[in-house]
């Protein structure tokens, strides 16, 4: 089994967040590999980044993953997102406050939820957070193209409480 | 109590005709839901942003279509987008309507078209504002009666 240990200290920045020391293990084994936290592994609620430029539906989705035990972060856009992650800094990626999920809107200002998942697809420490796209439009044909760039799900606006336990299957699927 | 009895049921009366007169579906149900002894003024909060948002909206709508030199059909059928997905969020079904409507005529380029639904969704607007604020302040009413409203909007 690989392990990477981490160290960083905890501090709290002028930005508010935290980096926090954890050991990245992977599972061995089976067609997918995950990432264990373990932190995660003690209980702790798991932590979903929600980014959409809509005030409204950012609200909406974070009320329903707090009322669903998860930790919730917001992001306005997906450059914010990108900030946050530290995408496209090796040394630094990977380093916030370890995000188990990832949750954005498609139609975005700027860099789109598609952009962005491929953003993610392609960071060696992050690909292996599952990313989900919502949309207010059915369109298959963006549907399978962000599946087939490896978002794990699609999912039509407004959430419900019914999606966000499908979310969490998913998340409690990726831990085990 | 009964005021506080006389009052649920006005709010249970005046809610559900909402529902009927199409002002409210689903959605806003999926809200009432959502709120807890955690986040009481869940409804409320997102109500407001939604009023907040439509006020924007309609004068960004308003601004680009009186634009003499022509009209950026695009820059409308963005605000009537956004305007879509917060009123398709918050359950405001008959203001979805209309925006469902005004990007037809968006896309159609139709100036008309697009000013008669401009006219629509400002009085859907306000009509739902009204209602809503109706609404909340029976919730009020309600909560300073040492009620509750929270286990009937399950």
């Amino acid at each position: 089994m690989k392990s990477q240990l981490s160290n960083h200290l905890t501090k709290k920045g002028g930005q508010g967040y935290y980096l926090t020391l954890h050991r990245m293990l992977s599972c061995g084994g089976g067609s997918g590999h995950c990432s264990k936290d373990m932190a995660v592994e003690l209980g702790d609620e798991p932590h979903v980044l929600v980014v959409d430029d809509s005030l409204i539906d950012r609200k909406l989705v974070e009320r329903l993953l707090k009322n669903s035990s998860c930790k919730v972060t917001t992001a306005e856009n997906a450059l914010r997102a990108v900030e946050y992650l530290r995408l496209g800094n090796d040394t630094l990626e990977g380093t916030v406050s370890e995000v188990n999920m990832i949750i954005t809107d498609y139609c975005m200002p700027g860099m789109t939820g598609y952009e962005l998942l491929k953003k993610i697809k392609e960071s060696s420490v992050l690909k292996e957070v599952p990313v989900v796209i919502m949309s207010s439009e059915n369109i298959p044909t963006r549907i399978s193209q962000c599946l087939e760039e490896g978002a794990k799900m699609f999912m039509l606006k407004p959430l419900k409480r019914s999606d966000v336990k499908q979310l969490k299957w998913h998340l409690m699927k990726c831990r085990n | 109590m009964d005021v506080v009895n006389q009052l649920q049921r006005q709010f249970i009366d005046y809610s559900a005709s909402l529902h009927r007169e199409g002002f409210l579906d689903d959605q806003f149900t999926e809200l009432q839901k959502l709120q807890d002894d955690n986040s009481p003024d869940f409804v409320v909060e997102v109500a407001s942003l939604f009023f907040e948002d439509c006020e924007k909206l309609i004068n960004n709508m308003a601004r680009a279509l009186e634009q003499q030199q022509g009209v950026d059909f695009k820059q409308v059928d963005a605000s009537v987008h956004q305007l879509k997905g917060s009123s398709s969020s918050i359950g405001a079904m008959r203001v979805k309507d209309v925006c469902i409507a005004f990007r037809s005529f968006c896309e159609a380029q139709n100036r008309e078209g697009c000013l008669r639904c401009l006219q629509q969704v400002t009085h859907e607007y306000s009509l739902l504002k009204n209602k809503l604020q109706t609404l909340f302040r029976l919730q009020q009413q309600i909560l300073a009666a040492g009620g509750s409203i929270s286990e009937w909007n399950k």
